[in-house]
């Protein structure tokens, strides 16, 4: 994962040795600090905890019907994955990767939680009934799902579009205009 | 009746997609579903005249008891043939008076749901329904008048018509509720054949007339109407004709027989009918403009069918009857009338237009046979209305005399009126030169025509009516010799009044430039336009005075109203009831004892703070300790949640500190304020410290709810953690709409820190072109929160003064976008 955003001259075919290669400039990329405003240490650590963090949450989000954890906490831990991000990188603007705009984020996980709630009413249940489905998978053993994950996973979705429109408002927007204030002035 | 009432609606939801090909066959298309109506409630109607009523139930809520329940008697039968034969006619004539103008695009659809919900407004008989769809005609009317809003007037119309009916609506409302709660039924048929009594009736009745008299334009409600004109003319007559305005009578004609019992229920319609039918008939007798004179015609009217349908008897129901069919014919056809004219000479000014009735003498004659039907002239429709209305008040006490001599004077002015419009639009005029116009097409023509020569027709063929009428008035006792409609009764009292009204109506015609410089001299105490201008003016008044005292934009203040409610309300409760602290302990684990003391080093820290961010670093440490706390009590969940959000918190915190001056400011705009914020702090402390230990002692066991939901939730929603079960299974609805309300939040956020972005580029980008109305849109909100005074004080909200501290800040109106 160190090596993003450095995609070797010549790479486009695709051969075997080199199909590992990042294709995308993903982590910190497109607008980078002002470089007085840069901290290098910061980077690194987005660089290898971003991954990580982003995995514990969506551990989160699944182990929450049996430990600690859910999709609230999961969708909250996820965005911090962002924040991190945004201070060490700057703000996500459209030549990062992650440009889906936060309001479609949010809007996703309010459907698919109101629309899982609906399901059930096919089956000739209760709105916001639960059913529960185990299955024996090889390597994992068996795997207990509960349908009332699709409406966490919702609330996660949700979660991570809010966190986002925070960070694009009142980080990266006041951002902008303190930099506009800062041109203005001189 | 159901189906029939989707189709308008699903019709008019598609119709759109249909105008952006084609107006005309827009109009057309529109006209389909009330001839389907019309086509349908001809087939029932020999049924239910003949007593079979038809009803359809569609289950809405059961569980609530709620069903829409439609039901074809003969009433609704009568106001189905008005309200789709006119549907159907004033389309079809829109297809020639709208061309392809942009006006027929907005106005087909919305005609056609309004003929959708008028149908169902009188085809329910459930009140509640009735309800719904009596606002969704005052919806429809609005979109319909306000047109494209493009014009102040028309604005203006279109929000008095909307608040007028709707304040009487919500009022109706109260009255249905009262209605039924008392008599244990909503549905109309159960109350006729049930009235009940006792003292809740008369309220309900007065609160269902109100809603009925705004609705249907009575004094001193009746302003709307007229200014309604501003609409186009099949708007109009499609508004006077046959709905809205005929929905409150249709009310009162449905529930009279359930308010027999209630005395003052037959006197108010028949004091403010009277009182109506006179007023706006006399009103009518000085207007210039043909449509505004209509307007005042429809609203003496309405007046007029009040008294009938309210009064309770037998012979004035089937009065009526005859009357409601009459008037929508004839004023259907005096409205596409006078929008011919208007269409063809470009003005229904009648000071302007001259000999028109020598270049449209058809158009003269069809309006001669609808005006002789409103001045009640044998043999139209009118006149047996008006022969059957006068014999019902004639053997009365002596207020029925009272009332038949408002009648006459009522029918006086309708004759006087009527002369008028006939002689102002057709007349050749000396000193006015004669009016071009072209004759109109048959499209504009026929469906004029067809009502007015119905008029007439069905007047002839009187023993249909009567049995029409006598359908819906056969609820009433009929007594020994049951009243018959006809055109001749013999020499008789009514006769005498209908002449009589007749030589008085062409005397006042007559004499009209006498009655109008006496109407000059008159004076002129009451006028209920500005009697509602000035009741808007006061209401916006208080409605300014109030925000400005609430949205005071003073964050403190804010804080400080919420905190003395806080303190008030639930502190009264709190000092009054004995509520002792039970099993008071210093501590469960001693790891609570450190916590403790760095949480409350850090409020005295918070307290002590001069510089922001030293403060939202030490809150965000009390935050910590708290979640600590959690973890210490057993709730890993609860304390998991709480530092990613104080995280979160502090992270955003931080944003928007890079905005703010970077210390609190130390002068004080108020020193005065200081101490009274101190002690409403320290009471709403001290308060908060009490009510928890009190909440706390107050729970000593575990609550029945919580047993169960760890009881069951490894079987039930197959979770081992009882927190996850609880927000997505056992409370999933309220997960639901916690997460709306997040989202909506998060949206509405972000709408405030970018719209103030946008604007000030947008200020900044041009400067003298938008300066001026930049600054207008944002003059309410800052003349809201200038009255208070800008006070400081941690956490104060925008600050004018407060961009000094910093050099990088930036101006005063960039300091107002940032509230925390």
């Amino acid at each position: 994962m160190t090596d993003l955003g450095s995609r070797p001259p010549g790479a486009s075919a695709m051969k075997w040795t080199n199909w590992d290669v990042p294709t995308e400039r993903w982590l910190l990329s497109g607008y980078t600090r002002d470089r007085r405003e840069r901290t290098v240490l910061l980077e690194l650590a987005a660089r290898t905890l971003f991954p990580t963090v982003i995995v514990f949450s969506l551990y989160l989000l699944f182990a929450g019907h049996s430990h600690t954890g859910g999709g609230f906490s999961g969708g909250l831990v996820a965005g911090q994955a962002f924040v991190l991000r945004y201070l060490a990188g700057g703000r996500m603007d459209d030549s990062s990767t992650v440009s889906m705009r936060p309001p479609v984020l949010i809007g996703i996980g309010l459907t698919i939680a109101t629309l899982t709630s609906f399901v059930p009413l096919l089956f000739g249940e209760v709105v916001l009934e639960s059913d529960i489905y185990t299955f024996t998978v090889p390597l994992l053993g068996k795997i207990k799902l509960v349908s009332s994950l699709f409406l966490d996973i919702g609330v996660y979705l949700l979660i991570l579009g809010v966190v986002l429109d925070l960070l694009r408002t009142l980080g990266s927007g006041i951002e902008a205009d303190v930099a506009a204030a800062e041109r203005g002035q001189r | 009746m159901l189906a029939l009432v989707a189709a308008h609606l699903l019709v008019a939801l598609v119709l759109p997609f249909v105008a952006a090909r084609s107006t005309r066959a827009t109009c057309t298309v529109a006209a389909l579903p009330p001839a389907a109506a019309l086509a349908w409630v001809l087939t029932r109607a020999g049924d239910v005249l003949g007593g079979q009523e038809i009803v359809e139930t569609l289950a809405w809520a059961p569980h609530l008891g709620l069903e829409i329940t439609f039901r074809l008697d003969p009433l609704a039968l009568l106001m189905t043939l008005l309200v789709s034969g006119m549907g159907v006619l004033v389309l079809l004539y829109s297809v020639g008076y709208f061309g392809s103008s942009a006006d027929g695009k907005r106005s087909a659809p919305l005609l056609l749901a309004f003929a959708g919900v008028m149908l169902g407004l009188v085809l329910a008989d459930d009140l509640l329904v009735v309800y719904i769809f009596w606002e969704l005609t005052t919806i429809c009317s609005f979109l319909l008048v306000g047109q494209a809003g493009i014009s102040r007037e028309s604005r203006r119309s279109a929000m008095q018509a909307l608040l007028v009916t709707i304040f009487g609506g919500l009022a109706m409302l109260l009255g249905f509720i009262v209605l039924g709660e008392a008599a244990e039924t909503y549905l109309i048929s159960e109350l006729v054949a049930n009235p009940p009594g006792g003292d809740a009736i008369g309220v309900a009745a007065v609160l269902i007339l109100i809603g009925a008299f705004t609705k249907s334009a009575q004094l001193p409600f009746h302003n709307w109407l007229p200014a309604a004109m501003v609409a186009p003319t099949p708007i109009s007559a499609y508004l006077h004709a046959a709905s809205m305005v005929k929905a409150g009578v249709f009310l009162v004609a449905a529930l009279t027989p359930v308010f027999l019992g209630v005395a003052h229920w037959s006197v108010l319609t028949a004091v403010f009918g009277t009182v109506t039918m006179i007023v706006a008939g006399w009103r009518a007798l000085h207007e210039y403009d043909l449509k505004k004179l209509l307007a005042y015609g429809t609203v003496s009217q309405l007046g007029f069918l009040m008294v009938l349908a309210g009064a309770g008897t037998r012979i004035a129901a089937m009065a009526a009857v005859a009357m409601l069919l009459a008037h929508g014919l004839f004023k259907a056809a005096l409205f596409l009338i006078v929008g011919i004219i208007d269409h063809q000479a470009g003005t229904r000014d009648l000071r302007e237009l001259s000999g028109l009735g020598k270049r449209m003498p058809w158009l003269a004659v069809i309006a001669t046979l609808a005006a002789a039907s409103m001045a009640g002239l044998p043999p139209a429709l009118g006149f047996l209305g008006k022969e059957a209305a006068f014999e019902g008040f004639l053997h009365g006490g002596s207020g029925d005399l009272v009332i038949v001599a408002g009648l006459v004077l009522g029918s006086v002015f309708t004759v006087g009126y009527t002369a008028r419009l006939l002689w102002g639009a057709f007349a050749g005029k000396r000193g006015v030169a004669a009016t071009e116009a072209r004759s109109s097409g048959a499209v504009l023509f026929l469906p004029a025509a067809l009502p007015a020569i119905a008029g007439v027709v069905l007047g002839a063929a009187y023993p249909l009516v009567d049995v029409l009428s006598a359908g819906y008035a056969d609820v009433f006792d009929a007594g020994a010799d049951p009243y018959h409609l006809a055109l001749w009764h013999g020499p008789s009292l009514p006769l005498l009044c209908s002449l009589l009204a007749l030589a008085g109506g062409l005397t006042v015609h007559a004499a009209r430039g006498r009655i109008t410089s006496l109407r000059e001299r008159l004076p002129n105490p009451l006028n209920a336009q500005r009697g509602y201008e000035r009741i808007m003016a006061l209401l916006e008044r208080i409605a300014v005075g109030v925000t400005g005292r609430l949205q005071a934009g003073s964050l403190p203040t804010y804080l400080g109203v919420i905190l003395l409610t806080v303190l008030t309300v639930s502190g009264s409760a709190l000092l009054t009831r004995h509520t002792p602290i039970e099993d008071l302990r210093a501590w469960d684990r001693i790891l609570q004892v450190p916590l403790a003391v760095v949480i409350l080093i850090a409020v005295v820290g918070v307290v002590r703070a001069r510089r922001r961010l030293t403060a939202v670093l030490l809150v965000g440490v009390i935050g910590y300790g708290i979640g600590g706390m959690f973890i210490v009590d057993g709730a890993p969940d609860l304390a998991l949640t709480q530092f990613l959000v104080e995280t979160l918190t502090l992270v955003a915190f931080v944003f928007v500190l890079r905005r703010l001056p970077p210390r609190f400011i130390q002068s004080e705009p108020a020193p005065g304020l200081r101490i009274p914020k101190m002690l409403i702090a320290i009471a709403g402390g001290v308060f908060m410290a009490f009510a928890s230990m009190i909440f706390s002692s107050a729970r000593q066991t575990r609550s029945g709810v919580s047993e169960q939901y760890i009881a069951r939730a490894e079987e039930g929603a197959g979770a081992t953690n009882v927190v996850n079960a609880i927000i997505v299974d056992f409370r999933a609805f309220d997960t639901i709409g916690e997460i709306s309300v997040l989202a909506v939040t998060a949206t509405g956020v972000a709408s405030l820190v970018l719209t103030s972005r946008y604007q000030r580029r947008r200020r900044r980008g041009s400067l003298p072109m938008t300066e001026q109305p930049a600054s207008d849109e944002a003059e309410p909100p800052r003349a809201g929160h200038g009255r208070g005074p800008p006070r400081g004080g941690p956490g104060a909200g925008p600050r004018r003064g407060g961009s000094r501290g910093s050099g990088a800040q930036g101006s005063g109106s960039q300091q107002e976008e940032v509230r925390e």
